[in-house]
């Protein structure tokens, strides 16, 4: 640590200079270094973003979106399914989440006297940490084994749900604790019962957070793939059928990646680009409500 | 309530199913490597390796680079970038897992195989103790691999959270340094980072709870096979997590399957305990996080 005796104050005046010099040049290559390390991290964004859109584009035309996958040698084949898999994925996975994750948002904030604030907070963010396989085996052990009996596109619905819930409690939660204090106690003056209170005064104001939660909540859980692995499964074909396996993104894209062919990694790469692009435009939709909110 | 009881029944339901191996195994589940599913023995101290190499190496590898970008976003780079690009980032972790693992079995793992890995080797492991970690063969599906993509999976998190750690810093601590006649750099050293440590190291934390259960990506790289643990990053491994997504499905009898499952208990015990030790750790370096923070 040459720079602790840079502080020490020297009493020659000359070597004073040299010392703060010294100290000078210190603090530029550490400041180099600093900058190098935030390049690395912006060049790997760059890098891997470019390959997917480099690599993706030769695969995307329309019949890339709207056929499905064909056995290997025959030309053309798509992700037509896994498109249809997913959108109806994240419409079950978001109708199932969504009003939980609220709800445990809502017991948090609005009634946080409450015995069991603490521990649904607690819980939240303990599912939240879990690895996704972990909730991949509980969905498969509770409904695929279980309840349902073979796998099936509820089966991922839910256990996309399951990741869903402390992602929508967290950020609502935060989105309930900006709404002024005075607004609540404005309308439990005038006579309101609590749950009116949240239901005409707190949920209202805090709408476009609300909607920024499960935007954000979606987004996250488009990219999932090892829990869909042990529930959903995967299709070929095109299915509505909650009870039965369903194509989605994530899936298809392992299936053409693990592959030994090259027209199917080039169909890897396009069916990525797909999921990047999906995620980015939600993600932009994201900071345009969010700004909104600042507002 | 659901949120609670939701963890409840992961615990319990996955608790059920891993007790024929937990009761058969004890605790050479832990000790031996042997993983016969036709002879019904079952040890996995090789995939808890597998695990703990790759973790290890995402986080020696991540942390400097991620510390440094979040000190250089916070105290020196030009106002008007900083957040954008700390932005950029924070992107990385948007994208999805799967996409990892395409970008690195077509990009990375080529580049590992015939330039970094032999470099390594006559270089680092030249020298005398370390050199063992760079024996073998270079093929580039190996733990090396799993670490690297880890690596820069874990990034953004942890620059996030360090990021936010930093800025947390009362300004008055930055100031008292600067007008006793430091540096920037002497200021950010001994007065921001001593401060903000605890945050750091809980941000590392939180990247190990990623790193550990994070399953497609690694899957991809890590080379799946089961070999005696070696000592040398050379070898291909297996992660716990990837042991769970490669064999699952494919689990014909019960003690086998159970083995499977007693492998998610481990990940969700290992996930309570890590992120609530992070937890504690963040949350005494900043009090409220913003809506939406990557974390």
């Amino acid at each position: 640590m040459a720079a602790v005796s840079a502080i020490t104050p020297s009493s020659a005046i000359p070597s004073r200079h040299r010392v703060a010099a010294r100290r000078r040049i210190g603090q530029s290559v550490v400041v180099g270094l600093l900058l190098l390390a935030t390049a690395l991290a912006v060049a790997l964004l760059v890098t891997i973003l470019g390959y997917v859109v480099v690599r993706g584009l030769p695969a995307i035309d329309l019949a890339f979106f709207t056929e499905r996958p064909r056995p290997f040698g025959e030309p053309g084949g798509g992700i037509g399914p896994a498109l249809l898999g997913t959108a109806l994925l994240a419409a079950v996975s978001g109708a199932i989440a969504i009003p939980i994750g609220m709800s445990a948002a809502i017991f948090v904030v609005e009634y946080r006297s409450g015995r069991f604030a603490a521990p649904v907070r607690f819980a939240a963010e303990l599912i939240a940490g879990l690895p996704s396989i972990v909730i991949g085996v509980f969905v498969w052990a509770l409904l695929v084994r279980g309840l349902v009996g073979h796998y099936a596109a509820i089966a991922g619905a839910v256990a996309l749900a399951v990741i869903m819930v402390p992602i929508v409690a967290r950020t609502v939660e935060e989105v309930l604790r900006l709404v002024p204090n005075s607004l609540r106690e404005a309308a439990l003056a005038l006579g309101a019962p609590r749950w009116k209170v949240i239901m005409s005064i707190v949920l209202p104001t805090a709408r476009a957070g609300i909607l920024t939660a499960a935007i954000l909540a979606l987004a996250r859980s488009a990219g999932e793939t090892a829990p869909l692995l042990l529930t959903a499964l995967g299709n070929d074909f095109f299915s509505t059928d909650l009870f039965r396996p369903i194509a989605a993104l994530p899936l298809q894209i392992y299936r053409y990646a693990v592959s030994p062919y090259d027209d199917w990694h080039t169909k890897a790469w396009g069916a990525s680009l797909v999921l990047v692009v999906v995620i980015g435009v939600v993600g932009l939709l994201l900071r345009v409500v969010a700004r909104q909110r600042v507002r | 309530m659901l949120v609670p009881l939701t963890l409840v029944a992961i615990t319990v339901l996955i608790l059920i199913d891993s007790w024929p191996a937990l009761t058969t195994f004890g605790l050479t589940y832990f000790t031996t490597t042997e993983w016969d599913p036709v002879k019904l023995v079952f040890g996995a101290a090789a995939y808890v390796y597998g695990t703990l190499v790759t973790t290890i190496v995402a986080v020696v590898l991540a942390t400097p680079i991620a510390v440094g970008a979040a000190i250089y976003l916070t105290e020196f780079a030009p106002r008007a970038i900083r957040a954008p690009v700390a932005f950029t980032i924070e992107l990385l972790a948007y994208i999805p897992s799967i996409v990892y693992g395409l970008w690195a079995i077509f990009v990375m793992v080529p580049v590992m195989r015939s330039a970094v890995e032999p470099a390594l080797q006559a270089t680092l492991g030249q020298l005398p103790v370390i050199g063992k970690l760079f024996s073998g063969t270079p093929i580039g599906l190996d733990l090396l691999s799993g670490g690297v993509v880890l690596a820069i999976m874990i990034l953004p998190i942890l620059m996030a959270v360090s990021r936010e750690v930093l800025l947390a810093v009362p300004p008055t601590q930055r100031e008292a340094m600067i007008g006793l006649g430091a540096t920037r750099w002497e200021a950010v050293s001994r007065a921001v980072l001593p401060y903000a440590r605890p945050g750091i190291i809980g941000g590392a934390v939180l990247g190990v709870a990623r790193a550990f259960g994070e399953t497609m990506a690694v899957t991809m790289v890590v080379g799946n096979s089961s070999r005696d643990i070696s000592g040398s990053l050379f070898v291909p491994g297996y992660t716990m997590a990837s042991a769970i997504a490669n064999q699952f499905v494919e689990a014909d009898s019960e003690l086998y399957f159970s083995a499977i499952v007693e492998i998610a208990l481990v990940l969700l015990l290992v996930g309570i305990i890590v992120n609530a030790a992070a937890r504690v750790l963040i949350r005494r370096s900043i009090s409220d996080r913003p809506a939406g923070a990557v974390v």
